[in-house]
């Protein structure tokens, strides 16, 4: 058990929350970052979604390691993940269709999503089942955060509400002058807020720092 | 074993695209059945949406209740469609030319929901239309998207947007006035809806699935 929990087996899982962030250090998976985080609520369940994949087709990989032909392994990995997103997004229509519903186009983005490539490239093909499933989940949390910090701001400053729920409206804000910034809802300003974590980040660990 | 030659390279390919076929073809027709229900019962508890009665426990029941589906004769006057004879997918029937209409009946309200079917930004829209009785103003609607982006055009289904519609009119004779605009207009009756910020494309969308869908129920508005 104490070895399931080792100390590098908690970095596995615990770096990728900070140091190694998928989204800030890594710059992997920008453009979902960008597409889904005008909200709170897709943002939130993009971010489950890709954790729960990423664990499991890391595990999928990881076991399958030792076989897979070199020249064809990013086609494998490919097809393994492609065929996990469909099984989620089938079981979703049949099981949960409201969610399904809700998720509409994330689901099949997750494909495209360059951390799934990563992890699977970088870690999966040479660590086994439990670190990379650690992995997985530690880089699918680590995207997970910064999507649902985004989000938080462009929802807040862009629709003046906080999972749908409007506070602007609520508080009558709009009577003291106060206005929601349009420019939050678009596209670009998630490239600006991501940068603004980015530039936190590396202001707050020395480590991210190029000499 | 030699995990690069060429001869385990093709077998092992195929064989992995042989057992993932079969997974996923065993998923998808084992929930073939529960996903076609859940279609069916989204519709109607789209339909039902559109006049504010989707909060029913049980949709079916509800459905069976309060409304019937009629399709538009030439010269205007309903035929009946039998219940087991509902689709999901009026995209079908606006191209063969059958023109669904719903007709609500709750307690002594009548009111007709309309099915409209269009092309958005990226792929499809819907939405059901819901008039009153005397078929001149818009009383709720509902949109559906396939594929809008997400915070933007996707915001068509959101209560806001489609709260801009009430009381809307319809028409102007036989002249479909209702639209969805850019910018803000004084609100009344007559002007257009006030489109989604960052979402142009789709709002026109829209306002021109609108214009064209009820454009073929001319000979029932007027009637």
């Amino acid at each position: 058990m104490s070895q399931l929990f080792s100390k590098k087996n908690k970095e596995v899982f615990s770096n990728p929350l900070s140091i190694t962030n998928p989204v800030t250090v890594q710059v992997l998976g920008i453009c979902s970052a960008l597409a889904v985080t005008a909200g709170l609520r897709p943002a939130f369940v993009m971010g489950l979604s890709v954790t729960i994949i990423l664990a499991f087709a890391n595990v999928i990989i990881s076991l399958l390691r030792n076989t897979i032909p070199n020249r064809i392994r990013i086609i494998v990995q490919l097809v393994i993940v492609a065929a996990l997103v469909t099984i989620v997004s089938e079981i979703l229509k049949a099981f949960a269709y409201d969610v399904s519903v809700e998720l509409s186009v994330y689901v099949g983005l997750i494909i495209t999503n360059c951390i799934l490539m990563g992890r699977l490239e970088a870690f999966a093909m040479m660590n086994g089942p439990w670190e990379s499933f650690l992995d997985g989940l530690g880089n699918g949390l680590g995207y997970a955060k910064i999507l649902i910090i985004v989000a938080f701001f462009r929802e807040i400053l862009g629709a003046g509400s906080i999972f749908g729920w409007n506070f602007v409206q609520q508080f009558h804000l709009e009577d003291f002058g106060y206005m929601n910034n349009g420019l939050m809802v678009l596209p670009p300003m998630a490239l600006v807020v991501c940068g603004c974590i980015i530039w936190y980040e590396r202001a707050k660990n020395k480590e991210l720092q190029e000499k | 074993m030699n995990t690069n030659s060429n001869t385990y390279t093709v077998i092992y390919a195929s064989v992995m695209v042989i057992i993932v076929a079969f997974v996923l073809a065993f998923v998808s027709q084992s929930l073939k059945p529960t996903q076609a229900a859940n279609v069916l019962r989204d519709t109607k508890k789209q339909i039902l949406s559109s006049v504010g009665l989707a909060d029913a426990e049980d949709i079916d029941a509800k459905f069976k209740e309060v409304v019937t589906d009629n399709i538009m004769e030439a010269d205007g006057s309903l035929k009946s469609v039998p219940a087991d004879k509902f689709e999901s997918n009026y995209k079908v029937a606006i191209n063969k030319k059958q023109y669904h209409v719903f007709v609500i009946k709750n307690g002594d309200k009548t009111q007709y929901v309309i099915p409209v079917y269009g092309r958005g930004l990226w792929d499809d829209i819907w939405g059901y239309v819901a008039i009153n009785a005397t078929k001149t103003n818009v009383e709720g609607v509902y949109f559906g998207h396939k594929g809008e982006t997400p915070g933007l055009g996707a915001r068509i289904t959101e209560a806001g947007f489609r709260s801009r519609f009430l009381g809307k009119q319809l028409r102007d004779g036989s002249t479909i006035t209702l639209s969805v605009a850019k910018g803000k207009h004084a609100v009344s009756e007559t002007t257009p809806v006030d489109g989604i910020s960052g979402a142009t494309v789709t709002s026109v969308s829209v306002s021109r699935m609108i214009q064209e869908c009820f454009a073929n129920y001319i000979p029932f508005l007027t009637k």
